[in-house]
């Protein structure tokens, strides 16, 4: 077995036989992370000694007989959710000193349910991004390509999967940041409904839409590491207090009679015409599994963008304020007086993306512009909601491309923020609706991967899951790796 | 200090009530003061990153029961914003408030002003907010500390229209308010610890202006002194700026109670922008119809209505009714007391003399005196009974206080204190007193009843106070009538 681009499914079962010890299969990623890792960047921290005495817990465990769900399956986090005792940075400066007193409820339960954690991975500064060239720690690099971006703000989360240095990776998700890197680096992707993945212990974006959910190599380990993230928490007021079902076993059913909204606003002009071959391409496999194509209008998403930029910077504006030097953090050097301090100490603290959001979000609450940025941008958010909630009246799940275009040069957008904002365009509706979406790759662009979107309705991660694993039965594109840097 | 002629003053006053929760509105860090600085501060308080707000049930409660006692209308959705801004006391760069939908809307509050009439206050709302951690300036020269310990206390904040014309309204309406919500029990209205703040909203206009004129606000006063003067002070200053001439600015001001005046910290044009929404990270909370129910049945009865039932059924004066029904203990002790002695009078005597010059004296609550109600009242009913005197009973009191006895009527029997009741034990007494003061006698039978006094003290000198007081003085003009 290939170790570098296995399976979860393959590494549980391989980990149980013996075949492998999670202590051979952590070293192995290791040293696959020492080797390529300088290039791609994907890591901020790496925790081997902890990886390696968790791996030989793991063994002791699966010695016993005794194993759970991910014992011994090695797995990189995002630098967003806190590990206690860890540094935990968010990509930012700011954060560059902090060790976290205490572990995100989503980690704890990986840890849980047995997974060891090799690093911390690269994002996009406190997850505002969509190429991950945001981050205090320099680009990520996609592993189809250096010279591409892998996508963001998950960036490091999605290349350190795709170039084999791990098992899978957690992420977040504020208006496409699971999505759109997983569809950039040929990954599968689950942004949850909001709510189904506790908030508490992960450094927080726009607390009304950000989202924890798995990036995966297929729709089976989505369904696996979800149900290890998911479930209600009293620590987060935001969290549903719903069952989790066990969505790996709910997948295999086949996907006959499944009604699949084709979203007629999600295939613009923007769109890469490669990247829309490619997914009706997706879709005339659907229609070949039974599935029926339904011609469906979302007629409020032409002001997803302009909604979400006024809506998630400010949540971050005051999200971000309690950075402020005082009690943790990078504080400047000498402080003549408090103001100074609070205008060093930011001003030195955060990236140039970081504070330009704060400023957009601090001028849309301002006494005068409320009513005309931020209330507007709510009226919006709840017709968004409503196109979603009368859509799923007729359909079971919606279809359409995750990005506009397959992954970009570095630098090539970086000078341009509206046309980078415009990566999300396709993922911000569900994000501002709420409900469950994921990308899976389907047939590539000019040997780039190309995202597939998928979009549910509210808790129905299980239909996502069961539509992209069938299609993942159907077609080989999820199994494709990048060419070896080595 | 009187109001100049010509000049109306309108005051608003915003009180910042700390609710007596155990452990915080948004956080199980505890809510004890005084203990040694960020020992009682979490992660939540602290403001980390990655950290979430969670409600503490028991705010809600505490809020509805102020609401309902003050027949205000209670917002069944409530729900929490965040009002921005920095201060290194304030972790998370917000604070976590109610704008746009307070859990209590409206409401009144009766005062009592010196003249005797009543005065109904409007209370606009009152709000759920979190409390600040305290910066302590120069702790270490030019150093600042900061202690999170107050930061995440729950607070009221009641606010009520400018129905208040001067500083003596202002004082009983605070008090009012203290004294309703200690005696609702959902804080514990200790001012040193700044339980309880003020903040009050300041302006004059000449007799006859019909719009109210423009404002200012006086932050953090903490005392009802402080009120008061703060008060004095900046109506003294609006008047004296108008009269000659002057223009006032609407601003925040802060009191220095050193210097007997109110210093200015910013005007209107630099204020805040605080940039209020809706606080993302708890949901609406909707209170149930039950919920509210239920409070409002398990509500105590309230300090007007427990005084007007000891007027109208136990006939007390005002004043005691006043005394007895301020505060909850004391009123459930004097209801209690009552469930052993009909004798209410007799009751508020002794409660309000005897008992909390004692509980005074000894630094005591009610809740911690150590005579029961029933031994005080069965106490009383020894009285009633004609069993003792009233002197014996201050003796029987001062036993059932000190604990040499659990109850009157043992301790009466076993020290024989029982009045002496007994004619022929008490005449020959009186024969031989009238023997011995035949100058007394006589005056006392020519009319000069003074002398009675003299009699009686001595009978109850001789009989160690037992005679029954009433008894000896009929026995004596009877004796003198017979010479």
């Amino acid at each position: 077995m290939n170790l570098n681009f296995a399976t979860l499914t393959d590494l549980q079962k391989a980990l149980r036989n013996r075949d492998v010890s999670a202590t051979e299969l952590t070293q192995h990623y290791l040293t696959r992370i020492d080797a390529l890792d300088p290039a791609l960047n994907s890591f901020i921290s790496i925790q081997a000694e902890t990886a390696l005495d968790g791996a030989r817990r793991a063994d002791e465990r699966l010695a016993r007989g005794d194993a759970r769900p991910l014992t011994g399956i090695p797995i990189a986090q995002k630098d967003i959710f806190c590990l206690q005792g860890q540094r935990t940075t968010a990509g930012s400066k700011m954060l560059g000193n902090f060790i976290a007193p205490y572990t995100a409820t989503c980690s704890e339960k990986l840890a849980d349910a047995g997974a060891i954690t090799l690093g911390k991975t690269n994002m996009d500064e406190f997850a505002m991004g969509s190429s991950n060239e945001n981050s205090y720690f320099g680009a990520v690099h996609n592993p189809w390509d250096p010279k591409l971006i892998p996508g963001g703000s998950s960036g490091g989360s999605a290349a350190a999967v795709a170039a084999g240095l791990c098992a899978a990776s957690t992420g977040t998700d504020t208006g496409g940041s699971i999505r759109q890197p997983a569809a950039m680096c040929g990954l599968t992707g689950l942004k949850p409904t909001y709510g189904r993945i506790s908030r508490w212990g992960m450094i927080a974006f726009a607390s009304s839409l950000d989202q924890a959910g798995p990036m995966t190599r297929t729709a089976h380990d989505a369904a696996i590491l979800l149900e290890h993230m998911a479930g209600h928490d009293p620590r987060d007021s935001t969290s549903l207090n719903e069952p989790v079902p066990s969505f790996s076993e709910g997948i295999g059913k086949d996907i006959r009679g499944l009604r699949i909204g084709v979203c007629r606003e999600f295939f613009t002009e923007g769109l890469d015409p490669a990247v829309e071959r490619s997914i009706r391409e997706a879709l005339a496999v659907y229609e070949s599994l039974g599935a029926t194509l339904v011609d469906i209008s979302l007629p409020h998403t032409p002001y997803s963008v302009s909604a979400y930029y006024v809506i998630a910077p400010a949540e971050c504006s005051a999200n971000l304020a309690r950075l402020d030097g005082i009690r943790y953090g990078h504080r400047c050097l000498d402080p003549e007086n408090l103001q100074d301090l609070y205008q060093r100490s930011r001003g030195e603290g955060f990236g140039e993306e970081v504070k330009k959001r704060i400023l957009v979000g601090t001028f849309a609450l301002s006494a005068g512009y409320f009513d005309a940025f931020y209330n507007r941008a709510q009226k919006i958010r709840r017709l968004i909601k409503e196109d979603f909630v009368k859509a799923f009246e007729q359909v079971d799940v919606i279809a359409g491309p995750t990005a506009p275009t397959p992954a970009f040069p570095l630098g090539e957008k970086a000078s341009n923020p509206v046309e980078m904002y415009l990566q999300d365009i396709f993922t911000i509706s569900a994000s501002l609706a709420g409900v469950p979406a994921m990308s899976i790759p389907v047939e590539f662009a000019n040997g780039l991967p190309v995202g597939l979107q998928l979009i549910g309705n509210y808790l129905q991660e299980g239909s996502l899951l069961q539509a992209a694993h069938q299609f993942q039965q159907e077609t080989h594109w999820h199994t494709l790796t990048p060419p070896e840097a080595l | 200090m009187s109001i100049p002629a010509g000049w109306q003053i309108d005051i608003g006053l915003e009180i910042h009530a700390q609710l007596n929760t155990r452990s915080k509105i948004f956080s199980g860090a505890s809510t004890l003061f005084g203990q040694s600085p960020n020992s009682q501060a979490c992660a939540i308080d602290l403001g980390m990153p990655g950290v979430l707000p969670s409600v503490n049930a028991e705010v809600f409660k505490k809020a509805v029961e102020f609401g309902l006692s003050i027949g205000a209308k209670i917002n069944q959705e409530s729900r929490f914003d965040r009002k921005n801004y920095f201060y290194p006391d304030l972790p998370k760069g917000y604070q976590i408030t109610q704008m746009d939908h307070p859990i209590v809307l409206g409401g009144e509050i009766n005062i009592l002003r010196s003249d005797g009439t009543v005065k109904t206050i409007r209370v606009t709302r009152a709000h759920l907010e979190e409390d600040a951690g305290k910066s302590i300036h120069d702790f270490k020269p030019g150093l600042t500390g900061i202690d999170l310990n107050r930061a995440g206390t729950p607070l009221l904040e009641i606010v009520s229209e400018p129905d208040i014309k001067n500083a003596e309204e202002a004082v009983a309406y605070a008090k009012a308010i203290h004294q309703l919500l200690t005696y609702l029990e959902v804080c514990d209205g200790n001012m040193a610890e700044g339980s309880l703040r003020f903040d009050a909203n300041i302006s004059v206009r000449r007799q006859d202006a019909e719009t109210l004129g423009t404002r200012s606000e006086i932050k953090n006063l903490n005392s009802f002194r402080f009120l008061e003067q703060a008060i004095h002070f900046e109506t003294e200053r609006q008047i004296s700026v108008l009269e000659a001439g002057g223009t006032l600015v609407q601003d925040t001001r802060l009191f220095d109670p050193d210097r007997h005046e109110t210093r200015s910290m910013r005007s209107k044009e630099t204020a805040t922008d605080y940039r209020y929404f809706p606080e993302p990270d708890l949901l609406p909370v909707m209170l149930t119809t039950e919920f509210i129910d239920e409070i409002q049945a398990s509500l105590p009865e309230l300090p007007s209505k427990r005084a007007q039932r000891y007027q109208t059924a136990h006939e007390l004066s005002a004043s005691d009714a006043a005394l007895l029904s301020q505060d909850r203990g004391l009123g459930d002790y004097f209801d209690a007391v009552l469930t052993f002695s009909s004798n209410a009078k007799s009751a508020a005597n002794w409660v309000r003399g005897d008992l909390l010059s004692k509980l005074k004296e000894h630094e005591l609550s009610i809740t911690a005196c150590p005579i029961s109600p029933k031994h005080l009242g069965e106490m009383i009913q020894l009285i009633d009974q004609g069993v003792i005197s009233g002197k014996i009973a201050k003796e029987v009191f001062a036993a059932l206080w000190s604990k040499q006895t659990e109850s009157a009527g043992d301790y009466v029997r076993q020290n024989q204190l029982e009045q002496v009741s007994d004619a022929s034990a008490i005449e020959p007494l009186i024969d031989a007193l009238i023997a011995e003061n035949p100058k007394q006698a006589a005056d006392l039978r020519a009319g000069k009843d003074k002398l009675l006094g003299f009699f009686v003290g001595k009978v109850m000198q001789a009989t160690g106070g037992k005679a029954n007081p009433q008894q000896v003085n009929d026995l004596i003009r009877q004796k003198l009538s017979e010479l």
